[in-house]
């Protein structure tokens, strides 16, 4: 039997103890620049952003409606509530087994009745989280709308659901991964995309 | 924006999402002796998510949407059985209550073959109470429903504990060192069994007090087997500095007679009065997991006073129970 240990080249990441090849599809200028133009496209969509509350979808949507508020407040010169959204208790895949069961609170700055809600999110993939999140918001109250604002559209969709506001179009196989990094959950700012590894047949 | 930061309990502060079947092992609570602190921790932090839930004007999640609770009491109770099934209802789980004064029971039914009907009618989680201990662990073993314990006679009531320490967490950030004294019939109550298991687990300074006839025996020598607890008859003693002074009913209708001279004594010796009380620390919180007495273990005055957090419990009690049951019914374990 072969046991042999290298530490992963340039461009490699381990998954499941698998060296696989990584593909950066943006870097930290790219997240940066994506996220000053979707705070405008928000500003510039709604007209003014008094009624406007970021809502970011735990986890990763969290720190992306933060950097958005910040972006918008820098050039508006005013101040943008920003929620978090647990949509766990929502999801329709409750029972099977791969999703956290770890659930946590839902914090929105104020009430939701007469807002426009920009729920924030990094992939919009199937479609599923953002069906759950639009249960979740529509069960705080009655907003005067809601958009959605992702940083990677990966496509294959399974509901009809599309963002309002899209960073980056990245056609993807069902066989690849998204992953986005994010400097406050992971250290480091990367979108990179990853073949998932041992899948059978 | 810094306040979203704050909501998470008992410094959970860690953003990355983690599978808790990682964490959650069990099937069924019994007790909270095999819970590990991580568990527990995870129950506090999904208990902070339902409690948002029940601040808002419409108090109803989708999540259990199919499931069926059933509740089994073999002993009276208002609001531990009501708390339950308000829990499964924000839940939009389907809830049954099976009143045994009322049903089969009474044509000489056994436990095991009741259980095994509400297990064939579909339920997934049976809430039981009993007067016998250890009732509860003898129905997990025969059926494939989860069992939550809602009290089984000296011996435990997990989901009143869980509420006991989220309601301090709520007052108090943080379970270690904190110095709770739970005074009153320590030796009949399961809730004060059940609160022993879990605060020392997390770290408290737990004093018990009682009348020496009240307090188990053996509790102060350190064993392997059973947590550390202070263990004083002496009441002001027991108050001192205390963060948290939990009083607890005199159980009389598990009480031989002969514990107690008289009710009025106990009273005099025992009573939690506003007097003792300013010798406790000075953010103190009174706590008493009803149905209280008035005037025999807890002054009215004390427990209505601006200290008290008794109502609070009964709320916290709903939001524990959501977790539990989401915990129980939102995952499918190996199954």
């Amino acid at each position: 039997m072969w046991i042999y240990a290298r530490l992963p080249l340039a461009g490699e990441v381990t998954v499941r103890g698998f060296f696989m090849a990584k593909k950066v599809i943006m870097t930290e200028a790219d997240i940066k620049r994506t996220i000053a133009r979707i705070s405008h496209e928000i500003v510039e969509r709604n007209k003014s952003t008094k009624n406007i509350i970021l809502v970011g979808m735990r986890t990763r949507g969290v720190p992306l409606a933060k950097r958005l508020a910040s972006n918008i407040e820098s050039f508006e010169e005013m101040k943008i509530p920003v929620g978090i959204l647990d949509f766990s208790l929502y999801r329709d895949d409750i029972s099977s087994q791969d999703i956290p069961l770890v659930i946590k609170s839902t914090d929105i700055p104020s009430s939701v009745d007469g807002k426009v809600i920009v729920l924030v999110d990094d992939v919009l993939y199937t479609g599923r989280s953002a069906r759950a999140a639009l249960d979740a918001i529509i069960d705080l109250g009655r907003p005067l709308s809601i958009q959605l604002a992702v940083l990677v559209d990966r496509g294959h969709r399974e509901l009809p659901i599309r963002a309002d506001y899209v960073g980056k179009n990245i056609p993807s196989s069902k066989d690849e991964e998204i992953e986005v990094r994010l400097t406050e959950t992971d250290e480091m700012d990367e979108v990179a995309i990853i073949p998932k590894p041992g899948r059978e047949g | 924006m810094e306040a979203v930061e704050q909501i998470n309990l008992i410094g959970l502060k860690d953003e990355k999402p983690q599978p808790a079947q990682k964490i959650w092992k069990h099937k069924h609570i019994l007790d909270l002796d095999d819970f590990t602190s991580e568990e527990i921790d995870l129950v506090m932090q999904t208990t902070e998510a339902m409690h948002e839930i029940l601040s808002r004007p419409i108090k109803k999640v989708p999540t259990l949407r199919g499931k069926t609770v059933v509740t089994l009491f073999y002993e009276a109770s208002t609001r531990t059985r009501s708390s339950f099934e308000l829990a499964a209802k924000n839940l939009s789980a389907d809830i049954s209550n099976l009143t045994v004064s009322s049903s089969s029971v009474t044509k000489g039914e056994s436990l095991i073959d009741t259980l095994e009907t509400m297990e064939a009618l579909g339920a997934d989680i049976v809430v039981m109470r009993h007067p016998y201990s250890g009732a509860p662990n003898l129905a997990s073993k025969h059926v494939k429903a989860s069992i939550i314990n809602a009290g089984d006679g000296w011996h435990a009531h997990p989901t009143q504990a869980l509420l006991d320490m989220y309601t301090m967490l709520k007052h108090k950030n943080s379970i270690k060192n904190l110095k709770v004294t739970i005074i009153g019939d320590i030796i009949h109550s399961r809730v004060a069994h059940s609160n022993i298991w879990s605060l020392t687990k997390m770290g408290a300074d737990v004093t018990i007090c009682g009348p020496s006839t009240l307090l188990p025996k053996g509790m102060d020598n350190p064993q392997p087997y059973f947590p550390k607890v202070n263990v004083t008859t002496d009441i002001d003693k027991a108050i001192k500095d205390a963060d948290v002074v939990m009083g607890l009913r005199l159980q009389l209708e598990r009480q031989q007679s002969g514990l107690l001279p008289s009710i009025r004594e106990y009273s005099r010796l025992y009573q939690i009065t506003e007097e003792r009380l300013s010798k406790a620390d000075k953010g103190v919180i009174v706590m008493h997991p009803g149905p209280v007495n008035e005037d025999v273990e807890i002054a009215s005055t004390v427990a209505h006073g601006d200290k008290s957090v008794i109502n609070e419990q009964v709320t916290n009690g709903v939001a524990v129970r959501m977790a539990l049951f989401y915990l129980l019914a939102g995952g499918s374990r190996n199954e």
